[in-house]
């Protein structure tokens, strides 16, 4: 089972909009307790002494309301209710709108050894942000060898074997002016039910090898408008070696697809062959793709053109033959 | 060179998918293949000219083969037109 322990979740990479801007202001110790749902929690029900079902092993978020209890309870001399609270395991506090907690609160706190967070996000925003987050990192994850770009902002992932020209197609396109997301090794994640989200993979993202080049930086050769972090896999295709037992798809009315952490994207075998330029090809498949999301499916539509010719084709040739 | 005519038994004609399974056949071998219609002659390894033959319902087809595998080829091509293309 998958799991971050809280120091991680404070030393995560997130930018703008997915920013926690977490500080840890007590409970260092505890930086090391681990995380093992992606879910939240806001302990008011526990703070005023009811703890039948609480969700302990989640992060307890305290808001202004929670916060301003803590101060009562304390005013009142109350602390068996904080001290139940950390009897339990749980994995982190976290104070939002920049608040801080009591003084008890991180008397016992330190004590237990639980971590004590603050940020400066409203309660509402921190939990939308920490639950998109964890959720991200909890997702289901996989490893696809394969080149990942962007063409005409569709997410076309690129598979094969070794040696068939994966790279060298994505290279072509990249200076076709499209981006790359990752070379080699895509990592995939199901994000928000059904999106494949596929991104590179630490050091190596945004670095391509090709045979007889070695490895170059795509951010360095071709600019910053070179690349992306992530994108959403939207096709696949897969390159293979002609093959002349073989046969391909020669309308493409009947869409194929392949199925990738449980979620079905489109799928094109594509063969290679000296004369056939295949950048072009996924170019062509990408816009493609575009035009049979905005509804217009080129094959189908050809398909249903050509059978209502031959209907008035042979009607036609019917009546002519009745006179 | 050999030559047969047939009859198009499937009532759709033929459309996209049939001249996919035409060409398909086709392709395995190594002759020259045309298909004739009123005069009309397409190759038989070009999706888009079977297509635009507008072979219909009972229309009469000639097929023409030319080469090594004329024979196969031929006999090939009317197992298909008699099977209805897999259709109905």
């Amino acid at each position: 089972m998958k799991k971050i322990t809280v120091l991680e979740l404070l030393q995560l990479d997130l930018k703008e909009n997915d920013a926690l801007n977490l500080t840890c202001i007590a409970g260092r110790r505890g930086l090391a307790r681990e995380l093992k749902v992606p879910e939240i929690n806001r302990p008011g029900l526990e703070l005023s002494g009811f703890y039948d079902n609480f969700a302990f092993q989640r992060i307890q978020i305290f808001g202004r309301g929670e916060t301003a209890y803590l101060e009562k309870l304390s005013k009142e001399g109350k602390q068996d209710t904080l001290e139940t609270l950390f009897s339990c395991e749980i994995p982190c506090c976290v104070f939002t709108h920049g608040q801080s907690p009591t003084g008890t609160f991180t008397e016992l706190a330190e004590r237990s050894g639980c971590a004590v967070l603050q940020t400066d996000l409203a309660s509402s925003e921190f939990t939308t942000r920490v639950i998109r987050v964890l959720s991200n990192i909890f997702a289901p994850k996989q490893s696809v060898h394969g080149v990942l770009v962007e063409v005409f902002g569709i997410g076309v992932l690129i598979v094969g074997d070794s040696g068939v020209g994966k790279s060298e197609a994505a290279l072509a396109l990249i200076e076709r002016n499209h981006r790359l997301v990752a070379d080699d090794l895509v990592e995939i994640r199901r994000v928000s039910g059904n999106i494949l989200m596929g991104t590179g993979t630490g050091v190596s993202s945004h670095h391509m090898e090709i045979r007889g080049l070695g490895i170059i930086n795509i951010t360095h050769l071709f600019g910053v408008g070179a690349i992306r972090d992530k994108k959403q896999i939207q096709v696949v295709v897969k390159l293979e070696e002609w093959d002349a037992n073989k046969t391909y798809d020669r309308i493409g009315a009947e869409e194929n697809f392949t199925e990738i952490l449980g979620v079905q994207v489109p799928y094109l075998l594509m063969p290679v062959k000296p004369g056939r330029n295949i950048p072009i090809i996924i170019e062509t498949a990408a816009m493609n793709e575009r035009l049979k999301k905005m509804g217009y499916y080129s094959a189908k539509e050809f398909s249903k053109n050509v059978m209502k010719w031959l209907e008035t084709e042979s009607a036609r040739a019917i009546f002519l033959n009745e006179k | 060179m050999i030559e047969q005519e047939v009859v198009i038994k499937n009532r759709a004609g033929i459309h996209a998918r049939p001249a996919a399974l035409l060409v398909q056949t086709a392709g395995r071998f190594g002759s020259q293949i045309y298909l004739e219609k009123d005069g009309e002659r397409v190759n038989g390894k070009s999706i888009m000219g079977i297509i635009t033959l507008g072979a219909t319902y009972n229309s009469p087809i000639r097929i023409i083969a030319e080469g090594a595998d004329e024979k196969e080829a031929v006999s090939a091509i009317v197992r298909l037109f008699e099977s209805k293309f897999e259709e109905e």
